[in-house]
This record gives C-alpha cells, sequence and structure tokens, in this order.
C-alpha cells in the first residue's frame, strides 16, 4: 500500500525534478550564448561570461573570465551543484535514495547520463561543448519524457514536476533580470529566446522578430508556452494544491498571488514593471520553495555524536 | 613539418587562400593557422560529425535517388570587408536594373522600343507570361527574392555567371552551415569577425509583408512548397518555421472570388502573401499547365485582381534567361544610368547575324549553355569535350540558335578543400541572396559558396554531387553601439541559486553542500 511519501523521499523527488531542470537549462543558455559569441563578431567574451556568472548565480571574480573557464565552473564542475554536472550528480544521487519510488527506467536514464558525461566532457576538449551540451539537453527531456509516461499522477509525480516548474520560473526570471537589469551585460533578444528554447514558439507567435517588450511578454505571461513564468507557475500551483490541505497555504500563497498579477498584467504597463516583477517573482519562488520544505520535509538537525572523553 | 596543406599544389586558376604556393592571403592567416596543426585524421573525425549531425536535423540532398547528408567542407571561404562592400553594391545593383526590366517588359517596353534589347527576346521567351501584364506589384517588387551567382576568374575578379530571380534556393545552407561550422568547428572562429547570417529570415518576412496587397493591416504570410518529396522541401521547411508562418501545400489554399484561403481547423483563413517556392507552370492550372496537381486553381486570378501577391512575380522567368544575362549591362546603364560594377563573362549570342558562325567555328573553345537550363544541365564545355559532344553540340546550336549562349571558359578560382586525406584545390562560386523589400535591396553578408568536389571539375551544382562551404564576410568593425569598456562594474547580482539535498548519505552531509 502505497498511498503515503515519506518526506524524505518527496524532497528527494523535488530536487530530481529541480536539479535536472536546472542542467538541461544551463545547457541551453550555454549552447545560445556560446553560439552568440561565435556569431557575433563584435563580442566582448569577458562580459558575455561575467553575465552568465550573473544568470546563474556564480560569483564570476574580479579577473578577466573566458568561455573555457564558464565551461569548467558551470558545465564540468561535479562539485557545484549550479553547473551541469553538479546538478546531474546531485539529481542521480537524489533520484539513487527515491529509488523505489521512481521508475526504473527514470533511475536508469539517469545513471546512464551520468557515466555518459566523461566522454563528452573529453570530446569537449578536444572539438567543443556542443556534443556535450546536446547530450544534457536530450537526457534531461528522456528523463521527463520517462516520468510522464512512467509514473502515476500520484503524490510522488506532483512532487517531481513542482521541483521542475520552480526551477522553470526561477531560471526564465533570471535570464531576464540580467537582461533588464543591465544592458551592457546583458545578452540580445535571440539569444535570450534561445536560451530558453522559445526561439521557434515566438516567432509562431510574433513573426521572427525579438523586440525588447514583446520578448519579455512572452517569456512572463504566454500562456501556451511550457517555459514561460505564467505556464510554469500554473504547473506548480495545481501540484501544491492536489499535495496540500489547508486554506492558506504559505507555499501556495506567494506564488497564486503573482500568477494572478502575472494572468490580468496589463501588456503595455509590462516594460515599466519589469524590474520589480521579476523582483517579485524570484522572491516569491524562494519563498515557495522554502514553505514547501518546511511543510512537507521538515528537518531534523543531522545527528551529531560526541566522541567520548573528547 | 609535414601538415595536411603541404602537397597543395595550385590549380590553373586564382587560389582563394595562396597567393603563391606556401604564401597565405591576410584574410585567411588565422584559419590556416587553427588548420595546419590538426591531424587528417581529426579532420575526418569532424567531417563525419558534421555529415551526422546534418544527417539528424534532415539537413539532405537527394543524389543519385538517395538521401545524402548535405556535404559541406570544414575550410571556410572568406571575404574581406571591402571584397564584400564590391560585390554587395554589385548584386543590388543587378538586381534593381532586372527589377526595372521586368516593370518595363510587363508595362510600357520602353527598352524594346529605343532598340536596347530585340523584342524577340521577350515575345519568344517561353517565360513571358501575359497574365502578368499589367499587373502592378505593391511596392514595384516582382523580385523578392534573387541568387546571383558569381565566379571569380583568373585574374581574381569577380564576374556575374547568372541570374535567379524565379525561385532561387540554397540560402538554408546558408544559415545550416554557420550553425554546423560554430558547433562542430568553434575554435576556427577564435579572434574572428564574422558577420552573422542568421539575420536573413526577419529581413525575408519584413519584404514579404511590405509586399502585401494595400488594405490589410496584418497581412498573413504563407511558405508554398510542392511537398515533402521536393527536393528543398528541407529549405521551405526551414523559412517557414524560423519566420513562423504556415507552410501550405497546394490543396490546402483555395481560391473564391479572386481571393485566396487556406483551410484551418477553424474554417478558411484569408492569405495575402504567397511565397511559393514552385515554378511559373505549376502554380496554378487553370493558367498554366493543367495537368499540375501542386499548385491552386485560381491563384492566378487573385494575384491579377490585386488580392494576394506572389513572390517571387509570375513571369520573372523573362529576367533570367541566359540570353538576356547577355543584355544585363547594358540594361543597367539603359535603366539606372550607372556602369556596372559586376562585369559579365564574355558571352556570344548565336541568335544574332554573324555571331552564329563565330561560334559554331570556334565551339571547341567555348562554354555552350542551353539558355534554359537549370542545375548544370545541359552545359558543354569545349576544351573537355570529345569530337563526338562537339558535333552534336554544333548541330544543336545550328538548329535552334535562340536557345543557347556560348561563353568564353572561365577557371574558377580555387580554395583549399579536404580530398581524403589532406588539402587539394577545388573549383567554387559563389551565390549571394538579395532580398528587395521595395525600399532597398538588402544583400545577406556571405552568400552559399558551392564546390566542385571532382578535380577539375567545374560544374559546382549539388545536384551534380557538388558540395559547399561556409562563406565567412569578415567586419570591419562594431557598425553601432557605444564601445564598451571592460571596467563597467560587475554585472547585477541575481539572487544565489537554492541548494537541496545532493543525495549524499546523512553524516557526510555536513559541509557538503558547496556553492
Amino acid at each position: 500500500m502505497n498511498d503515503v511519501i515519506l518526506s524524505r523521499i518527496a524532497e528527494a523527488l523535488t530536487w530530481t525534478g529541480r536539479y535536472v531542470e536546472r542542467a538541461d537549462a544551463t545547457a541551453r543558455i550555454l549552447d545560445a550564448y556560446l553560439h552568440r559569441m561565435l556569431e557575433d563578431p563584435w563580442r566582448d567574451e569577458d562580459l558575455a561570461c561575467r553575465s552568465l556568472y550573473a544568470i546563474l548565480g556564480v560569483d564570476a571574480g574580479p579577473d578577466p573570465v573566458d568561455m573555457q573557464q564558464v565551461l569548467d565552473q558551470l558545465a564540468f564542475d561535479a562539485r557545484s551543484t549550479c553547473s551541469i554536472e553538479g546538478a546531474l550528480g546531485a539529481a542521480r544521487l537524489n533520484a539513487r535514495s527515491a529509488r523505489e519510488a521512481v521508475s526504473s527506467a527514470m533511475w536508469e536514464c539517469l545513471n546512464a547520463t551520468w557515466h555518459a558525461l566523461a566522454d563528452q566532457r573529453r570530446a569537449a576538449r578536444r572539438t567543443g561543448p556542443y556534443g556535450y551540451l546536446e547530450l544534457v539537453r536530450s537526457r534531461a527531456a528522456l528523463f521527463f519524457g520517462l516520468a510522464d509516461s512512467t509514473m502515476s499522477r500520484d503524490d510522488s509525480w506532483r512532487f517531481v514536476v513542482l521541483g521542475r516548474s520552480l526551477e522553470r520560473v526561477d531560471m526564465t526570471v533570471r535570464l531576464l533580470s540580467v537582461r533588464v537589469l543591465d544592458a551592457a551585460h546583458a545578452p540580445d533578444w535571440p539569444t535570450l529566446l534561445s536560451a530558453s528554447g522559445a526561439d521557434e514558439a515566438y516567432a509562431r507567435v510574433y513573426g521572427g522578430f525579438g523586440d525588447t517588450p514583446r520578448v519579455a511578454e512572452f517569456l512572463l505571461l504566454d500562456r501556451d508556452f511550457p517555459r514561460s513564468a505564467l505556464h510554469a507557475l500554473t504547473t506548480a500551483e495545481e501540484c501544491l494544491s492536489a499535495l496540500g490541505r489547508p486554506r492558506q497555504d504559505p507555499a501556495r500563497r506567494p506564488i497564486g498571488r503573482l500568477r494572478t498579477r502575472l494572468e490580468y498584467l496589463d501588456s503595455p504597463a509590462l516594460e515599466e514593471q519589469l524590474p520589480i516583477l521579476l523582483r517579485d517573482l524570484q522572491t516569491a519562488c524562494m519563498a515557495s520553495a522554502e514553505a514547501v520544505t518546511e511543510r512537507f520535509f521538515p528537518h531534523q538537525g543531522p545527528v551529531v555524536w560526541a566522541q567520548e572523553g573528547a | 613539418m609535414a601538415d595536411i596543406f603541404d602537397a597543395y599544389a595550385l590549380a590553373d586558376a586564382w587560389d582563394e587562400m595562396f597567393e603563391r604556393p606556401g604564401e597565405v592571403r591576410t584574410a585567411y592567416e588565422p584559419v590556416l593557422a587553427a588548420l595546419q596543426p590538426i591531424e587528417p585524421g581529426e579532420l575526418r573525425f569532424r567531417a563525419d560529425q558534421m555529415a551526422r549531425a546534418f544527417t539528424d536535423r534532415g539537413v539532405t540532398y537527394a543524389f543519385a535517388g538517395e538521401e545524402r547528408p548535405w556535404p559541406l567542407d570544414l575550410v571556410p571561404r572568406i571575404l574581406d570587408a571591402l571584397e564584400w562592400d564590391f560585390i554587395q553594391r554589385g548584386v543590388s545593383q543587378r538586381v534593381r536594373a532586372l527589377e526595372a526590366y521586368l516593370a518595363d517588359a510587363y508595362g510600357p517596353c520602353r527598352a524594346f522600343e529605343d532598340g536596347v534589347v530585340p523584342w524577340r527576346l521577350l515575345l519568344g521567351s517561353a517565360h513571358f507570361h501575359r497574365a502578368a501584364h499589367g499587373v502592378e506589384p505593391p511596392g514595384g517588387v516582382r523580385i523578392h527574392v534573387a541568387g546571383i551567382d558569381l565566379v571569380r576568374d583568373e585574374a581574381g575578379d569577380f564576374r556575374v555567371l547568372e541570374d535567379n530571380v524565379r525561385v532561387p534556393s540554397g540560402v538554408s545552407y546558408v544559415i545550416e552551415n554557420r550553425r554546423a561550422m560554430t558547433r562542430v568547428f568553434p575554435s576556427l572562429f577564435d579572434g574572428q569577425h564574422v558577420v552573422p547570417v542568421d539575420g536573413y529570415p526577419a529581413r525575408l518576412l519584413a519584404a514579404l509583408r511590405a509586399a502585401a496587397p494595400e488594405r490589410t493591416a496584418d497581412p498573413r504570410v504563407v511558405v508554398l512548397t510542392p511537398g515533402p518529396s521536393n527536393a528543398a522541401y528541407f529549405e521551405h521547411a526551414l523559412l517557414a518555421r524560423l519566420m513562423g508562418v504556415q507552410l501550405v501545400e497546394g490543396h490546402d489554399l483555395v481560391c473564391r472570388g479572386n481571393r485566396v484561403w487556406m483551410r484551418t481547423t477553424r474554417g478558411e483563413v484569408p492569405v495575402h502573401v504567397v511565397y511559393r517556392r514552385l515554378d511559373d507552370d505549376f502554380l496554378d492550372p487553370l493558367h498554366f499547365r493543367p495537368d499540375s496537381v501542386i499548385g491552386c486553381p485560381g491563384i492566378m486570378s487573385a494575384a491579377v485582381a490585386g488580392n494576394v501577391t506572389l513572390a517571387n512575380a509570375v513571369g520573372n522567368g523573362v529576367a533570367d534567361d541566359k540570353l538576356l544575362y547577355t543584355y544585363v549591362p547594358d540594361l543597367i546603364r539603359y535603366y539606372l544610368s550607372e556602369e556596372p560594377i559586376l562585369p559579365n563573362v564574355e558571352s556570344f549570342r548565336p541568335d544574332e547575324p554573324g555571331q552564329l558562325e563565330a561560334v559554331l567555328d570556334q565551339i571547341d573553345r567555348l562554354v555552350v549553355k542551353p539558355v534554359d537550363g537549370a542545375g548544370g544541365q545541359g552545359i558543354v564545355i569545349g576544351p573537355k569535350a570529345d569530337a563526338k559532344t562537339l558535333e552534336r553540340t554544333r548541330r544543336a546550336v545550328a538548329a535552334d540558335p535562340r536557345g543557347f549562349i556560348a561563353q568564353r571558359p572561365v577557371a574558377l578560382s580555387t580554395s583549399p578543400t579536404l580530398a581524403g586525406e589532406r588539402m587539394a584545390p577545388r573549383h567554387i562560386d559563389l551565390r549571394p541572396f538579395a532580398v528587395n523589400d521595395g525600399n532597398d535591396v538588402w544583400v545577406l553578408p556571405g552568400g552559399l559558396t558551392r564546390v566542385a568536389l571532382q578535380e577539375g571539375n567545374l560544374i559546382v551544382n549539388s545536384s551534380q554531387g557538388g558540395g559547399s562551404k561556409d562563406t565567412w564576410v569578415l567586419a570591419e568593425g562594431p557598425a553601432e553601439g557605444p564601445a564598451r569598456s571592460a571596467d563597467e562594474g560587475a554585472p547585477p547580482a541575481v539572487a544565489p541559486r537554492q541548494l537541496g539535498p545532493d543525495g549524499t548519505p546523512a553524516g557526510v552531509q555536513e559541509g557538503a553542500q558547496q556553492q
């Protein structure tokens, strides 16, 4: 009888979803940036790399940075969950600790991916990182596809999707934040679209032009595009409402509030409200994630063993 | 030190990379420096990667009845800023002149009255369509997209080989080649300033929207394709996708009351601009070939009535007939009062009195082309042909002088191309693509460089087993935007990432959570 789910397992599932999404989004952002750097004859490598660090919330340090360093730190660093390798490693270990809750196919997908990374990393040193990033993206898609087709729509499933959705909003907001707060370090709009995997979807809605207000509007407010903030928030809220019982759910409230704000936002007003809106989105996601932790997986402090006579 | 360029022997032509054996041209220095230390095996490996990537993405072409990955050579073709400026001015001039000629041919016919071009050239052209006469296209544009084929002769001068203003294809390969090169060979771009090519779809869409019939506030543009079995279907789909418009086949459209609609799940939706990728003959069974099943009956009447714009316009074939080609320099002088920037290849017109004999006499020293051929078909290269072929060609030209032109053979310039394990010179051409939006003829920086993969072969068409190269236009400097100094301070702080359990067993977890 599996009608309940251990807090520990729920936490592992949430973070598996989050970390795979993080690896996927990071790979897409790096790919879009790399491509833009090669294609833009007037690029300034140091500036572009700094904006990448800013998006991914990593400190760039005072010295000039180049793309190789970015890859070492944001793709190949197995010790940091802000890098692709670290995120996938953490996703794999989380999935392993929830082995009976995720399907075997999902676990094998993550495990095989983890083992395939080393080869691709070596190849990347030789011929560039494209193959590595491609592998990460296709395996992330495979992972969520397997989750979609092998997990029952029960609470375990909801935690995976909740993690993925929260990470998704966070990533979209990060991309836009760097663009909005500081044009000098920012990626151009087409890069931003391809970093969100939204270029073709956007072209279908607006024709192939990326201009400021419309790209921001698309990435925040589009109802149909799965990586838009509104879409991901709606999904997260659905998961929470199915998981939660109390009406005043502290995890759901910040998200629901922002979702309604986005739903009824005037497009013309979007541009001037953007900085505040992005900040509020970030805050809401963090608050919600913290409330989820508090409510569903409350932590005991780690047990510390004292050596007798120490 | 042995390297892949070691045995590179210059052919009897202008070489794009080397001025003299061992002396590299300035624009190519960084690329040569990047390529030289690479082992042949490594190059093969990358070439295979490229082929696999193309196969996976469906960037293929049909050759001898099978799907082959689009062949892209690893050595780019480079044009410096000065060369490019010259080419794009020349191409744009050519398009403007042909545009003027079409407006004239389907309107007042001044050039014929003034004797610049003989009447028979128009009236004897298979592409002259009465239906197009008197149609006033919006913005005066009939050539929304042009592909002008250039070659570089022995002296290093660019010359026009032919004009394509009907349904020029190949631009998708320009976009895909660049994409593949930046992904498979990123190190080649180090420290280079190569002008991007990804602005094409936006330009094309803007031109197509500008060409919509007046009175439409928000025109709907579609790409009309013959369907998935067409050799260029990949390109049709790519352009539709990048422009974010529908890709339609003939039977998706329906004409009623001289208007064009498309059948959708939400009923019929009006269409205003059709970027059609099929020839005039197949466009409308009511007007042209009645056996065409890939067109849309009635679309021509809708265009004549001014309710839909066809791009490119019907009847453009009178302007890229190879015989008309020989008159284009005169047309530039006549319509634009300018001197031609890009010269033609020296040509003969067998249908002019006196020239037929000259052509027949020295047919073994000329290149003979059917005026209507496409894809390099029917071309006879005199110096390389055997007696039997020459005799057959001689008879064909004598029987139908209007059907052929003859040209002085140009030794196309060569570019180092990977052949087996090393570099060898192969002949190349260049097809820049121009988009005319009515105000301005924009030329996509670079274009499609095609390579004849067989040694000594002068025909570069992919239908004849040719390959291609990524074409780089080097930028001079930032076109706009203030210079940014590196000490503008750090980018804004975005909140740090949230961290969760990293899955390591409890107990080891203390301090294991790294930022």
